[in-house]
């Protein structure tokens, strides 16, 4: 029998353990997201004066004060339109057939450790096997379709790991009521499946396109340092059939790239011009997880169970 | 359902795309080489782009080995180099088909520096840069007092360029006779501000750097007079080699042969085929016309005006192939290699 002395006493441990470990998940959160602020103070305080409108519509220059990342810009979209238009059908597509197709065996087995492993691979790695594969055998050259089917490789993985994740979360009663209504897989697929884990797939797709869009070790690998002072083809044409894939086929450079080449200059105020970029590039990975938090919270207001 | 038609869109947009994805892309001039030569290929390349409107052209920094690797596999038009073509590029070139133009653009300056806080070297000979750097130095030499003996004892600290560079090639082709051969145990870097960085901090530093580097940084930095070796200005200098004054690199210096051996010319190299397409020819006569200028610009030595002369009649004339015979050589002024028989 305890005495309530020792009961006491027992609770007060307790409460100073509870009390300790909260002090060290403080600290080691402060750590974290000191070193964010730092690391952005630093970024606004040398590069936010830099920002104006002149900065996004001018090409690269040997100036600095004239040099503007219109190009990187350009040429960072161009290159997360192929990746997302690639990974998110191929992604989506392989986890859905994992999910609800495959039967479980030791392929399948083999295939999710290995989709897992490739999550983790170094994004340089890719960056090599898209030069041999891309660059060289397809003879895309280094070109934008390079570029953007590297990234979707290397981000595949991690949307395949969320699709499926998300389609788990559906409860089985949902597809045993399809079924019982004689509803197909096809069509459980389309009308339930897809709609109810759209959140949980989106968040993973735009986490990805995040990780993308800063890369730089596989662009370097594929499309070297490369400074370009104009734009690829427009992807519309005056003459039939109006749309032009000429692009892909065009040679670019990305944010990260930019920033890398001003980083390596001599002179002192393209570090400012490497800030400004480096900031522009935050607010946009900004956006993208704010729109997979946004996207996140809306579907899942729609589901009712 | 919108994801679907998403996806639909998608598959048969990327089937269109691989339809299409034969056809090439308007004319593009693709340069690719030294990030020593890019500065003064990428000025270039911005007034051409200005002046000619629509036309473009894209400069890569893959160093001057990796430039040649691709201009010799025929991947690009011009290759930007910090030294002339060795031998095992040549053949490669030659294996592929590759004929191209040796030209010579602008000099550069080897610049050896130590930290504003470093007042005690006066001068280096190119003997005591050898007992610093040669690869025998290698966890020996590691202190100041062991390069010269009036020299204060304090730690010998090094910073250089990485060996993929062109500028480590001539380095050490010039200091230690012998090309790649360099002590390992040093700060090294294809990035030249690593330099910079790491020498202005320290007193006891030293490394060396391209010119324009040296010149961007000069209130961090101070650049160490060389003594040329006794073999270029013989013995009409002065009786020991002790009395002979050291040579700071500048525009003069360089052009009058004085810094020597560290001043190097930059070349790039044209493919003669893509010289035939006019926007091709176009642009490396604007290069000629108006590199030097800009060459001087970014922080380089333009060429005596007759070099560029030559390296006109040079291409009228159609000499094509390299006026090094695959080795590089140190000490050789433009005019001499220009006028010199071409080898492929």
């Amino acid at each position: 029998m305890l005495d309530v002395q020792a009961i006491q006493e027992l609770v007060r441990k307790g409460r100073r353990y509870d009390a300790i470990f909260a002090i060290i998940g403080l600290f080691c959160m402060m750590i974290g997201i000191l070193m964010l602020a730092v690391l952005l103070g630093g970024l606004v305080d040398d590069g936010a004066h830099r920002l104006n409108w002149t900065f996004f519509e001018n090409f690269p220059s040997r100036r600095a004060q004239r040099a503007g990342i219109l190009s990187a810009m350009v040429g960072s979209t161009l290159v997360m339109l192929i990746t997302a238009a690639t990974a998110i059908p191929f992604g989506v597509g392989a986890a859905i057939y994992l999910e609800e197709y495959a039967r479980r065996n030791w392929v399948t087995n083999l295939i999710e450790i290995n989709v897992t492993n490739l999550a983790g691979v170094p994004s340089i790695i890719y960056g090599l096997l898209a030069l041999g594969l891309f660059v060289y055998a397809l003879d895309f050259g280094q070109s934008i379709l390079s570029a953007g089917l590297t990234l979707a490789l290397m981000i595949l993985p991690v949307i395949i790991v969320s699709t499926r994740e998300a389609i788990r979360a559906i409860p089985s009663s949902i597809r045993e009521a399809a079924y019982a209504v004689g509803a197909t897989r096809w069509q459980l697929v389309r009308d339930h499946i897809v709609p109810y884990s759209a959140g949980g797939i989106l968040t993973g797709i735009i986490i990805g396109l995040a990780r993308a869009i800063g890369e730089t070790a596989p662009i370097i690998t594929i499309g070297a340092l490369t400074v370009i002072a104009f734009l690829p083809d427009s992807p519309f044409t005056g003459e039939f059939p109006y749309l032009s894939f000429e692009w892909m086929k065009s040679p670019f450079t990305v944010m990260p790239i930019q920033m890398f080449n001003w980083l390596s200059r001599p002179q002192a105020a393209f570090q400012e011009n490497a800030a400004a970029a480096g900031l522009v590039l935050v607010v946009m990975t900004l956006i993208m997880n704010g729109a997979a938090i946004w996207l996140r919270m809306r579907f899942r207001k729609r589901i009712k169970w | 359902m919108n994801m679907m038609n998403m996806m639909k869109r998608w598959v048969v947009g990327l089937a269109l795309a691989t339809v299409v994805s034969g056809v090439h892309a308007a004319a593009v001039i693709e340069i690719d080489g030294s990030s020593t030569v890019y500065p003064i290929t990428e000025a270039v390349a911005e007034e051409y782009q200005v002046a000619m409107g629509g036309a473009r052209v894209t400069v890569g920094i893959s160093g001057t080995g990796g430039g040649f690797k691709r201009f010799c596999r025929g991947e690009i038009d011009i290759a930007n180099a910090s030294r002339p073509i060795l031998k095992e590029e040549m053949i490669a070139c030659a294996q592929a088909g590759i004929r191209y133009y040796e030209l010579p653009i602008a000099y550069d300056a080897l610049t050896v520096v130590v930290s504003k806080s470093n007042t005690f070297v006066d001068q280096l000979t190119i003997d005591e840069l050898k007992r610093m750097w040669e690869p025998a130095a290698a966890q020996k030499i590691t202190n100041w007092n062991q390069v010269r003996p009036t020299f204060p004892k304090l730690p010998l600290k090094l910073a250089g360029a990485g060996a993929d560079s062109g500028t480590f090639d001539y380095w050490t082709e010039a200091v230690m006779k012998r090309s790649k051969a360099s002590r390992g145990d040093y700060q090294a870097s294809e990035d030249d501000n690593v330099t910079v960085q790491y020498v202005s901090r320290d007193k006891g530093a030293l490394g060396y750097l391209g010119m324009a580097y040296f010149e961007e940084n000069a209130e961090k930095l101070r650049a160490v007079p060389i003594v040329p070796p006794h073999s270029t200005n013989g013995a009409a200098s002065g009786a020991a080699n002790g009395a002979k004054k050291g040579v700071v690199p500048s525009a003069k210096t360089v052009n009058n042969g004085t810094y020597q051996p560290l001043s190097r010319p930059l070349f790039i190299y044209v493919k003669e085929k893509s010289l035939q397409r006019p926007e091709i020819k176009t642009f490396v006569e604007f290069f000629l016309t108006e590199g030097p200028a800009l060459a001087a610009e970014v922080g380089y030595v333009e060429l005596p005006a007759n070099a560029y002369t030559l390296a006109r009649q040079n291409l009228k004339n159609r000499k094509i192939g390299s006026g090094f015979a695959g080795v590089a050589e140190i000490g050789l002024t433009v005019e001499q290699l220009l006028v010199r028989e071409r080898k492929r």
